[in-house]
């Protein structure tokens, strides 16, 4: 019997996995790939809750969500490639003009 | 049924003139050619100035079903960001031409972006408020990154970017925890469901942190600051302006009509958190500015610095802090974008005029100017007779009034830290002499920047001399939050 404590441990696992690998890895395509299962950790936790309370507003959330979600990456991806355009390089490290 | 939706396009219409606006600024940009495109930025501004009697005049406090509350807060935020998008439209026509960037979209990224504050100010639900931020962020990003051939925009972009959509995650996994906790994602309905229930609800405390955390990002608090000053740095100085004065004031509106209006009973419960930021963020923010070079880094922490003392007027929930904060924010977008407008207005491609000592001697070329500078410093450092310093007052005032003596004895030691590097400035303007006049030169549309600076500089000292009406309508405008 899976209860709402099984959707959400999974939901805080990912969410800490996102976090963790966006603070750590030092490609930003890491990075990114990262972000991206913060938000989907997010839409677990919204979905189950939504499941759990007999409440659509969860469920609409999270079509909101995946929405955003993409524009969000297509923005993130169309500057990464600027980035890597004048710099030919994805590490993060090697990013450091700006400091102070 | 259409009633209990409750679809009342009155209660958007300063969003809709905006909207009206950006995509005819996106079809002029399809269909003019080359020189034309200059109406482009006239046409935008045209845009912002409509859309300020459309927002006072805007006033339905419940529709949409309660997800938008279009009430008198929302209008006086909504004035705020236009008129600073108005401002720093004009200074970035000619901007843009000296940094080669001068492309159509940036016009409708920033009236997008306007957008998104504007639906921030007037969200009462998180499906709504969520919806806003992202327009406003993800406007944002574009716009810091728009000089694609500088590396230090693009890699400031990214640095934004990344920082931005962690903080939009970290938000979010906190109004999944409120709405768990409350069934509902609208603000009136977490309100009911926290004043009825237990404060040690343990969702509703991971809600609570989650969702600072996520704000505290977007208004740059100080564990949460990293981005700021690299953004700023990278940015065109034109979005800088817009950035600092245009989404903290948005953020602030969310902070406001969230935490002193919905979760105003449980202020014992999170006002230790906002102490700690408040003081952290303020004593960092002036400390670090000391020993900045490049003034638009040195005006990022400034900016940081006074985001922890808006946060007072937060803690403070009643209505003297939360009108200070009000006024707060209409005093440091006259200041703010009137200082950044002389640093549009000076700073070259090959970086010249981006440093604190590329201003010497300002004031034997350019004395005027100078003086600008000069009350637009005085002004931020919070020294009268200018609207900083009945802007520091008001929150201080409201902070001694509800016995916060320890904060705003730290806000006073932050303030006298912060002088010491507006008077830098100051100092670098009329006491050395120039080295190279050549960064004094006028650029040929100076006459739009001269504009934009005297507006600030008469906002700025009005505000200061007749402090009473506009805190009389900042008044007003609190008052739909604390009923």
């Amino acid at each position: 019997m899976l209860t709402l404590s099984h959707y959400l441990i999974l939901s805080l696992l990912l969410f800490s996995i996102g976090v963790a690998g966006v603070l750590t890895r030092r490609n930003i395509i890491v990075v990114l790939m990262s972000l991206e299962l913060i938000f989907n950790s997010v839409n677990i936790s919204l979905a189950a809750f939504s499941y759990y309370l007999h409440s659509l507003t969860g469920m609409v959330f999270v079509v909101f969500n995946i929405t955003i979600a993409a524009a969000e990456v297509a923005v993130g991806l169309a500057i990464l490639v600027c980035v890597y355009r004048r710099r030919r390089t994805t590490n993060v490290d090697e990013l450091d003009e700006l400091k102070g | 049924m259409t009633n209990l939706l409750n679809i009342n396009y009155y209660a958007v219409a300063p969003e809709l003139v905006l909207i009206g606006f950006a995509f005819l600024v996106l079809i002029l940009d399809l269909l003019l050619k080359g020189r034309d495109k200059a109406v482009l930025g006239y046409v935008t501004a045209f845009g912002l100035l409509v859309s300020i009697p459309v927002s006072y005049f805007t006033n339905e406090p419940v529709s949409f079903s309660g997800m938008v509350a279009a009430d008198s807060f929302s209008a006086f935020f909504n004035i705020v960001f236009c008129v600073a998008a108005f401002l720093t439209t004009l200074i970035s026509m000619d901007y843009m031409k000296k940094a080669k960037a001068d492309r159509g979209e940036y016009y409708y990224i920033t009236l997008f972006a306007v957008i998104g504050m504007m639906l921030m100010a007037s969200a009462n639900d998180f499906v709504n408020l969520y919806a806003g931020l992202e327009l406003m962020a993800l406007s944002f990003y574009v716009l810091v990154a728009f000089k694609i051939n500088d590396n230090k925009s693009v890699e400031g972009a990214l640095k934004y970017f990344v920082l931005g959509a962690l903080s939009s995650g970290i938000l979010l996994y906190g109004i999944s925890f409120l709405y768990g906790y409350a069934g509902s994602t609208n603000f009136a309905e977490i309100a009911r469901a926290a004043s009825a229930g237990s404060s040690q609800n343990m969702f509703l405390i991971l809600g609570v942190c989650l969702t600072v955390a996520g704000f505290a990002f977007k208004v740059a608090l100080f564990p949460f600051h990293l981005w700021s000053p690299d953004a700023y740095e990278g940015a065109p100085t034109p979005v800088t302006a817009l950035l600092s004065v245009g989404s903290k004031a948005a953020a602030f509106a969310v902070f406001l009509r969230f935490f002193a209006g919905s979760l105003a009973v449980l202020q014992p419960h999170w006002a230790m958190l906002i102490w700690v930021f408040s003081a952290a963020t303020m004593l960092y923010g002036s400390v670090v500015g000391v020993s900045q070079k490049n003034i638009v880094r040195m005006l990022a922490y400034s900016s940081i610095a006074h985001a922890g003392i808006i946060l007072i007027g937060l803690l403070v929930t009643n209505d003297k802090g939360s009108s200070g904060v009000l006024y707060y924010l209409l005093v440091y977008a006259f200041m703010n974008i009137g200082a950044f407008s002389v640093i549009t207005l000076f700073v070259r491609n090959n970086g010249k005029g981006a440093n604190i000592c590329d201003y010497k001697g300002l004031a034997s070329k350019r004395p005027w100017l100078a003086f600008f500078m000069a009350l637009f410093m005085v002004s931020l450092a919070g020294i009268p007779p200018t609207g900083g310093f009945t802007a520091k007052f008001f929150i201080l005032a409201s902070a001694v009034n509800s016995r916060y003596y320890l904060l705003a004895g730290i806000a006073v030691v932050s303030t006298v830290i912060s002088l010491f590097f507006y008077a830098k400035v100051i100092f670098y303007m009329y006491m050395k002499e120039a080295d190279d006049a050549s960064v004094f030169t006028a650029s040929p549309g100076a006459a739009l920047y001269n504009v934009v600076i005297v507006i600030s500089a008469v906002a700025t000292v009005l505000i200061g001399i007749f402090p009473s009406v506009f805190m009389d309508m900042a008044v007003q405008a609190v008052k739909p939050l604390l009923m």
